[in-house]
């Protein structure tokens, strides 16, 4: 049985449907992340499971109970928000404290319990001292702090690393994943940025105007996205105009100087999406030229001119020589590395 | 001959030096010559006038004498008038401190366009004399022909006109009207620096309401709440117009005491007295408790 079940969820501002018929059901100990870009409604989402909002239609249960009916001060959610939130009149373990307080835990264990939760994100020795003073990096680990020192059983995280620098950020990714498999607290996590939400995920909802796109693993998400906007949203994405030509037997797929045997149920003209580290320069297949060619370290960054469009290739640097600016190029693939869509849909 | 070289560098360097040390002084210098003769002066003025004579007959003696300072420290009628202007100015801080900060409290978590409205319902009055807006207060309730006592009168719930004019109560309530804008644009500032979210993560701690208000929102704007109960009692302490409009002769505050030792009684030495102890007195008051306010929250509000 799900955990945290959301069914059929929408929210409506006056005539804008923020989130549309959104239906999830998070096993318990799974980390879930929301994924899209700003105004898709993930944050709103998130909102409505804390209960700072109402859903306008659906149902939320958390084990089976109903979460609408319950105020948020008693939902049993600790939530982690952008700007942190915290409060700037305490110290930091006055700040870690409230929700203890509010929950009449007796002060002696209160201590320890605070102790305890500023020791796991790192801020041992910290107790007394207030936010003003603190780097954004700490304030984020006190915002963490409070919300795991009450112990729920679901954690809401909106967007918590977006305003820490690229380093740091990493640093509390994998900070974040350990505590989280420590404790096996059920995570919701809500980002727009995909290597966040692949690295720390179970399972990513790929949103987009409100709707869900896809819900999968990272790997799910990445080999095999469901649409045009998850395969362009998580990571980047070749596309080519390709026809059928049945003409010859067996059917081929062809794009212009490439072809490979037509899938059985492909008609018409169709889409071929492929991801730009599965492309390889060979003998045969799609004439290119390469346009500009970019060191990236471990590997080399190539923009293309193809029969079909632009192209973008990754190759790994193996150390081998690699084609240099203006070559003529062929670019090659396994037809099982590509995703085939007519016009709009999915094959 | 090279420490000749190196005094020569010096010597041009240095009136290169003093022109730079200067320049700041000649910048400032219009600034200064304004402070210095629309305030300074005339200030200085006033303290040497109060220790000056004065006599029914003779006017002004321009001599030293302590005279107007041991009849204001020893005539218990100036004791009681000085505490009287504070009690009042205490009062109307306090009526606005209660009414204002709810007020932008609520204000702050109006949506867009209403916001916008009452923040210019609330800033209006600014816009209009205090004078107008005190006249308002007595044709409302000024004995037997004010509005309210008519109206009240009439309607058989009362049968003498409420007292408001010429009593401290009126001059309250009309100076915590006329205040309350400044009290209510303080907390509001203090209320834009709050973290928006800062009450959802209180409520999705387990904080009730009430708790909220009184442990998270409450702290966070007590600096903007004693900023402007500063402005409110200093301005309401030195009010003259509304003072005496509600007041009249009959009830008198320091202000309206120093313009008629001025005007009518011609006392000009014992009005400037008068003058020089309420600055002196509201000085005192606003730098002390803004020293007292600063260390209370130096270490949260820096």
């Amino acid at each position: 049985m799900s955990f945290l079940e959301l069914d059929r969820v929408a929210k409506q501002f006056g005539v804008q449907t923020v989130v549309d018929d959104f239906s999830l059901a998070v096993r318990k100990g799974e980390f879930i992340s929301f994924l899209g870009p700003s105004g898709c409604g993930k944050t709103t989402t998130l909102q409505i499971i804390a209960g700072f909002l109402e859903p306008t239609r659906g149902a939320i249960r958390l084990e089976g109970r109903d979460l609408a009916a319950i105020h948020p001060a008693k939902r049993g959610l600790g939530v982690v928000f952008q700007s942190y939130a915290l409060f700037p009149h305490m110290t930091v373990a006055d700040n870690v404290a409230f929700g203890l307080e509010m929950r009449r835990v007796p002060q002696a264990e209160r201590a320890g319990r605070v102790r305890a939760a500023l020791a796991m994100v790192g801020l041992a020795g910290y107790e007394e001292r207030y936010l003003r003073r603190m780097s954004g990096g700490k304030q984020q680990r006190v915002a963490l702090a409070r919300a795991l020192v009450i112990q729920q059983s679901v954690l809401l995280l909106d967007e918590p690393l977006s305003n820490l620098d690229a380093k740091l950020r990493e640093e509390m990714q994998i900070e974040l994943r350990q505590i989280q498999r420590t404790l096996g607290t059920t995570t919701v996590l809500v980002t727009h940025d995909q290597n966040e939400a692949m690295s720390l995920s179970d399972r990513i909802v790929v949103m987009s105007q409100g709707r869900i796109e896809q819900i999968g693993t990272p790997q799910e998400t990445y080999e095999r996205p469901a649409s045009a906007f998850v395969s362009q949203f998580l990571g980047k994405t070749n596309d080519f105009t390709a026809t059928v030509d049945r003409s010859v037997t067996p059917a081929r797929l062809v794009a212009g100087s490439w072809h490979a045997p037509a899938p059985v149920a492909v008609t018409g003209p169709v889409t071929i999406s492929l991801r730009p580290e599965r492309i390889s320069f060979a003998d045969t297949g799609l004439a290119a030229k390469i346009v500009t060619r970019i060191f990236q370290g471990n590997h080399w960054l190539y923009q293309c001119e193809t029969e079909c469009g632009p192209a973008l290739v990754v190759r790994q640097n193996d150390g081998k020589p690699q084609p240099a600016e203006g070559d003529a190029v062929r670019l090659a693939w396994r037809p099982e590395d590509m995703s085939v869509r007519t016009a709009g849909g999915v094959a | 001959m090279s420490a000749a070289v190196d005094t020569a560098a010096l010597a041009s360097a240095a009136p290169q030096d003093e022109r730079a040390a200067r320049a700041p002084w000649l910048l400032s210098a219009p600034a200064l010559l304004l402070f210095l003769g629309v305030l300074v002066i005339p200030l200085a003025m006033t303290v040497m006038l109060s220790f000056h004579d004065w006599g029914q007959y003779k006017g002004i003696e321009p001599v030293f004498t302590l005279k107007n300072w041991q009849e204001i420290a020893t005539d218990p009628y100036y004791a009681e008038m000085f505490l009287r202007t504070f009690r009042i100015a205490l009062l109307a801080t306090l009526i606005t401190a209660v009414f204002g900060a709810p007020e932008a409290y609520i204000l702050n978590r109006m949506s867009g366009r209403w916001k916008g409205l009452f923040l210019l319902l609330i800033l209006g009055p600014l816009l209009i004399s205090v004078v107008a807006r005190t006249l308002g207060w007595a044709l409302l309730f000024g004995g037997n022909n004010g509005l309210v006592n008519k109206l009240l009168i009439s309607l058989g719930l009362i049968s003498t006109p409420l007292p408001f004019m010429f009593t401290e109560t009126g001059i309250v309530i009309a100076l915590a009207h006329v205040m309350m804008p400044f009290m209510v644009l303080s907390v509001w500032v203090a209320l834009q620096r709050v973290d928006p979210q800062i009450e959802n993560a209180a409520m999705s701690l387990g904080a009730g309401a009430f708790t909220i208000i009184r442990r998270i929102v409450l702290p966070q704007i007590i600096p903007g709440v004693l900023s402007g109960a500063i402005i409110v009692f200093s301005l309401s302490a030195s009010a003259f117009a509304t003072p005496a409009i509600i007041g009249g002769r009959r009830l008198k505050v320091a202000a309206t005491l120093a313009y008629d030792e001025f005007l009518n009684t011609l006392n000009w030495p014992l009005g400037a007295a008068v003058a020089v102890l309420l600055l002196l007195a509201l000085a005192l008051i606003v730098v002390g408790s803004n020293a007292l306010i600063e260390r209370r929250y130096a270490e949260v509000f820096r």
